[in-house]
């Protein structure tokens, strides 16, 4: 968290990568590519360009590394200025990982790894080591690195690419579409694998998708560019859903921006609520008082710190004390780390207008849909990935 | 007649083995001379045609023209000039070569998928280092295929040269015709085919060898 606040400084004094009024116009077309963007990227963050097709995001990601030069403005890469770097030493600093992974196919997946290391003329032995280093960080087998691309599925072989981008170490990593090859169950495991690697590594990433769910789940910031590279705006995943900057801005995250919101809090940042629930053992006079003051038709029965399950109103008549025998099975759980998203399917789905949060078994409180409309009020919300 | 001039002799054979041995071998040094010259000039006229790209159709063309003259009179045109010596027999049968190892190498080299050259740019390596490491190793299968191909042609056209006192096997081949004397014909035939499979099972294996990438989904 403290990252992405860090991140998030508007006006760091020496961002990774710097964009000054870049423009880029192709020979043969009328309507630059991308214009008078200036963008700074901050050390360590994560950055996605996102925007509609034709909004010059892939041309942008391409001008840091110069695979495209600039036809004005200029790119500062940790200070700087990239045009003046020669473009075989700047792009073996900076990792890129393409969407189409573009692996050697006629070499194994340890010498696809190897190949910047190599070209940085690396001892044989510290190649081997980084190369089992990046395997284990990626998630791939030993034996693996022995096979040919082309015996690898589609998000092994992403990985392998991953690894690739970062076999050097470098401070800076492009994405170009990385995840976009591959169906939504392995993406959805990449971006997270991305995020945990993210987590250790802090590297500053420059990540180009036309996936808004991506973007707000793996970016610190996401720059929203309108056709022609114009920046309609730069913000946090949060504040870009809370406060659009113009109309462009709320047409592209769509009608469900609160929904959207939603995904990126966690219950963990919410203040819980007891709810209707009470300790096994307590009388049912008062559990019913209990009940009749949260409104309702089931009362949670939690049993030495370990919610145990619920009773409907109906049953909850006559003395003596609630007890645990009686209770149908616990139902609409979450646990801190799950979204606000998901607390609120659950809550929808439940017989029992409240979601129950566990953490281990441990009874924490209760989310209501209140709580979370409230926490999309709020002014500032903490941002959870 | 026919009982003393049989299809085959083996006692001929027997007598004349240190001879066809030779002729085999001056049969195979001139089809693999011939395969490597050829393979020298084709890789010098690719390059030409990928640095000035211009050029490509004209080197196409001019190849494919080469091609096209008979050899009989591609031999015998050359005979005022250069005599009955290995040139005469060369220079031909390079130029048939050329056709096929020149659109060998540059289909092979283009046939690098677009996202691993872009890939290999976008890495940091320099164009020698792609060429030498990327495209060329990629190139290899359709190349080698392409020298598979020229030499069982070359193989071929050898036997052609015995017109200009060249030739191995060509000059058996000759030589019976000549004498109306059907062993050395039926030798010369016989061990030019056995040549060309030889060479052909050869270039497979060693496709296999270099491109052990490709072992588990070749379909041709």
């Amino acid at each position: 968290m403290a990252d992405r606040e860090r991140g998030g400084g508007m006006r760091d004094p020496a961002p990774a990568i710097r964009l000054v009024g870049l423009e880029k116009r192709f020979p043969g077309t009328t309507d630059p590519a991308v214009s008078g963007l200036s963008l700074d990227i901050p050390r360590g963050a994560v950055v996605a360009l996102i925007g509609p097709s034709g909004c010059g995001k892939t041309t942008t990601l391409r001008m840091i590394n110069r695979l495209v030069e600039p036809s004005a403005g200029r790119v500062e890469v940790e200070g700087r200025d990239a045009s003046t770097i020669d473009p075989i030493e700047l792009r073996l600093g900076i990792g890129y990982v393409i969407q189409a992974v573009g692996l050697f196919p006629h070499r194994t997946i340890a010498e696809n790894i190897a190949v910047v290391p190599r070209a940085l003329g690396w001892q044989r032995e510290r190649i081997a080591a980084r190369v089992e280093e990046l395997a284990a960080l990626v998630g791939l087998e030993r034996d693996q690195l022995g096979r040919f691309p082309d015996e690898l599925s589609g998000g092994q072989q992403q990985r392998v690419g991953v690894a690739r981008a970062l076999a050097a170490d470098p401070p800076i990593l492009l994405m170009d579409e990385p995840f976009g090859a591959v169906d939504p169950v392995v993406r959805a495991r990449l971006q997270q694998e991305l995020l945990a690697l993210q987590e250790r590594l802090h590297k500053t990433i420059v990540l180009v998708t036309h996936d808004l769910d991506e973007a707000l789940t793996v970016a610190d910031r996401v720059a929203l560019l309108d056709r022609g590279g114009r920046l309609a705006q730069f913000d946090t995943p949060d504040r870009l859903l809370r406060e659009p900057a113009e109309p462009f801005v709320t047409e592209f995250l769509g009608a469900d921006r609160s929904l959207r919101r939603l995904a990126l809090r966690t219950v963990a940042t919410l203040e819980l609520e007891d709810g209707p629930v009470v300790r096994a053992g307590t009388s049912r006079a008062v559990a019913r008082d209990v009940l009749a003051g949260f409104g309702g038709d089931w009362l949670g029965v939690v049993d030495d710190l370990r919610f145990a399950g619920w009773l409907p109103a109906d049953r909850l008549v006559g003395e003596g004390s609630v007890g645990t025998a009686e209770l149908s099975a616990p139902a609409a759980l979450v646990g801190p780390d799950d979204t606000l998203r998901t607390a609120m399917d659950r809550i929808m789905t439940a017989r029992t207008a409240v979601a129950i949060v566990i953490d281990a078994e441990r009874f924490l409180g209760v989310v209501t849909l209140e709580s979370i409309r409230r926490a999309l009020a709020e002014g500032d919300p903490t941002v959870a990935r | 007649m026919s009982d003393a001039n049989p299809i085959l002799r083996w006692d001929y054979v027997v007598d004349q083995r240190a001879a066809i041995l030779g002729a085999v071998l001056e049969h195979l040094q001139l089809t693999l001379l011939t395969v490597a010259l050829g393979l020298i000039v084709a890789s010098g006229l690719a390059t030409l045609a990928l640095r000035w790209t211009r050029l490509r159709p004209t080197i196409s063309a001019t190849t494919a023209a080469l091609y096209t003259v008979p050899s009989v009179a591609f031999f015998a045109l050359l005979v005022p000039s250069t005599g009955l010596s290995r040139a005469t027999a060369l220079i031909p049968l390079v130029a048939y070569t050329l056709v096929v190892l020149v659109s060998a190498i540059l289909d092979g080299l283009d046939q690098v998928p677009a996202s691993v050259e872009e890939a290999a740019v976008a890495i940091g390596l320099t164009t020698r280092r792609r060429v030498l490491t990327v495209r060329i190793p990629l190139a290899l299968p359709v190349i080698i295929n392409g020298l598979r191909v020229t030499s069982v042609t070359t193989v071929g056209l050898v036997t052609l040269a015995a017109i200009v006192g060249q030739g191995g096997l060509g000059r058996l081949i000759l030589d019976g015709l000549r004498r109306a004397f059907w062993t050395p014909l039926t030798v010369g035939a016989i061990l030019s085919i056995v040549l060309a499979l030889a060479l052909d099972a050869a270039f497979v294996a060693l496709e296999r060898r270099v491109t052990p990438w490709s072992a588990g989904r070749r379909t041709a």
